[in-house]
């Protein structure tokens, strides 16, 4: 016989408060983003004209799919979604290959010492990212500490062109986003048991393939875990392409900005977050798939 | 294959030559060696911290010694990394791969070698039979159950058919019930396989049942080495005797000893005690330790008769455990002595708390150690 549950009092209210939050910082901003990326541009404050009319005892509604249709017109949008894509994924490629070993060693290092080095990673986080930026500006550009010191030991007569261009990005963006990776990942691997890969080794497999049939697999949803929280905020990332990236460095939310502050397109620039949300909308849905398979696998 | 068998005396087909570990300073294994033949179960007994886990690790490969070696069929296995070496080791744990099904665990090893699909299919299947586990096969780890992931283990640790098979607390994992029941369907398994058996254990118990020859050790080195039955019977030291079972330890002095019997005066009993054999010994150890296993002492009401081995005590406490009690006499001297009774009938007047008993031996019953 299947007793009842037992909902206990209150529930509602304890499941409300996390529920009340979303819809008001969440679905609310977002259900406003969507309704102005269907309105036309106006010079107006705010710059945009209303969907919803009631004029002469008529209700007239107007949706403006013109922005959606301009954005998949000009090349612009499609190559700054391309590029952002791009870096995104190249970035969490760079972080999970630097991130990995670093995650592994931190993991398997004595248990005293996991703390201090886990601050290690953690700590530039506790700057702002902004001052964290500007100072690889002052270390990348052409008269700064990089290149000072390169040609200082004479490894090179001119200074190296690096800010101001991809490169630039690529160093900003897996610097700022790595310890995103090395956490989730760290969190993974601490857990694994030494001993699978001692069985692993005493059935024939050097330490080489060990790691890769034992350790790798094992580590899948760390893997996955940190690269979602790498790509997922750097395909929108604003502020390095900004102030480390040159005229080729073509992002979104460059373009996003532009729109919204240069050009008060706010219809654009609306229509333009929501395609990247939708964009970003299938690795999040991957990413919850998995973990709701793992949480299942565990019960 | 011929020409190893010629090469290796069949006693020592696994040879552990002076083998010495050292972890900084602490010494865990301390210059043991020993000779374990070919298709024995062989297990080495001992507490936590006494270098039998240390010493399997060195036979694995995952700890190289400080010092000695090691031979396996006569070849030198010292330096070899574990994946190079015929042996295959069931951890404690068991270490199954979650990520893998049964069949994948016990494919791995055989995959290592880069064996034929073919053979390695067949071999699993093969395993898989052996440990009744053919229906499981597809099955991840963590959706079997203790004895069967036993089972899970111990295949994948034979299918590489290895030299020598290591357990590490074979039964460590496992409830009290179960326990009993995979010890003797692992030992028989081991058996059918044939395959030379090296096992760590702290658990007499099952040491005793699955080993033919068990060493015990202690602080790093062996303290006896032999059949159960010469480790319990006979015992080569206090710390032995008390370390497998239950002993009753009486300190006394030797005030005659002939050729047939000699006769130890102990404070604590009322009467001497008879051996009934000659004990060879120097004439400045006098004085040493008698060990009387309880299952040797006899609790009676009435006194015994001769001049030897009794002595008066009342019940002190009693320990009903079924298959027999433990009854724990406090001698007139104040001593507590351990002694089984049988119960062997359902209602039957026995001593209870408080009552006045003899205790008494036969002449044989006890082990003479030096102190």
């Amino acid at each position: 016989m299947k007793m009842p549950r037992l909902t206990p009092p209150g529930r509602f209210w304890v499941i409300s408060v996390p529920y009340l939050w979303l819809f008001l910082f969440f679905l609310l901003p977002f259900a406003i983003v969507l309704k102005i990326s269907f309105s036309e541009a106006a010079i107006a404050i705010p710059p945009y004209q209303p969907i919803f009319q009631y004029v002469e005892q008529k209700l007239n509604v107007a949706l403006n799919l013109g922005n959606y249709i301009f954005l998949s017109q000009d090349g612009l949008y499609l190559s700054a979604y391309l590029g952002s894509l791009k870096i995104a994924f190249f970035s969490t490629l760079i972080c999970l290959f630097l991130g990995y070993p670093m995650a592994y060693a931190i993991a398997r290092a004595p248990k005293e010492k996991q703390l201090v080095y886990l601050l290690l990673v953690m700590m530039p986080t506790w700057t702002a990212i902004l001052i964290r930026v500007y100072a690889w500006m002052g270390i990348l550009s052409n008269n700064g500490l990089l290149n000072s010191v390169l040609m200082g030991i004479g490894l090179i007569s001119e200074p190296l062109q690096i800010l101001n261009t991809n490169t630039a990005v690529y160093i900003g963006v897996v610097y700022a986003y790595l310890p995103f990776m090395v956490l989730p990942l760290y969190a993974n691997l601490v857990k694994h048991d030494h001993s699978l890969l001692e069985a692993a080794m005493d059935l024939g497999a050097g330490k080489i393939k060990a790691f890769w049939s034992i350790t790798v697999p094992l580590s899948k949803t760390g893997i996955i875990a940190g690269s979602m929280l790498v790509f997922i905020p750097v395909v929108g990332e604003f502020v390095i392409p900004e102030l480390l990236g040159g005229p080729e460095t073509l992002m979104i939310g460059k373009v996003l900005w532009q729109e919204f502050f240069n050009n008060r397109d706010w219809p654009v620039a609306s229509a333009l977050a929501i395609v990247m949300l939708v964009i970003l909308i299938v690795p999040l849905v991957l990413f919850h798939y998995n973990q709701a398979k793992e949480m299942e696998k565990k019960s | 294959m011929k020409q190893a068998m010629a090469k290796a005396e069949p006693n020592d087909f696994v040879k552990i030559e002076r083998i010495s570990k050292r972890f900084d300073e602490a010494l865990a294994v301390d210059d043991v060696s020993l000779s374990i033949n070919r298709g024995e179960i062989f297990a080495l007994l001992g507490g936590s911290g006494s270098g039998k886990s240390t010493l399997l690790r060195i036979l694995a490969g995952f700890e190289r010694p400080s010092e000695g070696r090691v031979l396996l069929d006569g070849q030198d296995i010292t330096d070899l990394p574990p994946y190079e070496r015929p042996i295959n080791m069931m951890f404690q744990s068991y270490a199954l791969f979650p990520h893998m099904t049964v069949e994948q665990n016990i494919a791995f090893g055989l995959k290592q070698d880069r064996l034929p699909k073919a053979e390695i299919d067949a071999r699993v299947k093969e395993m898989l039979k052996l440990v009744h586990m053919t229906e499981y096969a597809r099955r991840k780890p963590d959706q079997l159950s203790g004895g069967q992931r036993q089972r899970v283990a111990l295949a994948r640790s034979l299918a590489k058919r290895p030299k020598v098979l290591l357990l590490d607390e074979p039964m460590g994992a496992l409830d009290k019930k179960l326990r009993t029941q995979m010890q003797l369907e692992l030992v028989e398994i081991i058996e059918r396989v044939g395959v030379t058996c090296i096992m760590v254990t702290h658990d007499q118990e099952e040491a005793m049942t699955m080993a033919q020859r068990i060493a015990i050790m202690h602080q790093g080195w062996i303290a006896q080495v032999g059949t159960p039955m010469d480790i319990y019977e006979s015992p080569v030291s206090r710390h032995v005797a008390e370390f497998i079972g239950s002993v009753n330890i009486f300190e006394g002095e030797i005030t005659a000893d002939m050729e047939d019997h000699a006769i130890i005066q102990c404070d604590c009993l009322d009467k001497p005690i008879y051996v009934g054999h000659g004990i060879t010994t120097r004439a400045q150890d006098k004085n040493i330790i008698y060990a009387l296993r309880p299952e040797k002492v006899w609790v009676s009401a009435e006194k015994p008769e001769g001049e030897h081995n009794s002595s008066h005590g009342v019940v002190h406490d009693i320990a009903y455990l079924g298959g027999h009690s433990v009854y724990y006499i406090k001698l007139d001297s104040g001593k507590l002595v351990q002694a089984f009774f049988a119960n062997s009938e359902r209602r039957l007047p026995r001593p209870t708390w408080d009552d006045e008993v003899y205790i008494s031996w036969d002449d044989d019953s006890g082990v003479i150690l030096h102190s």
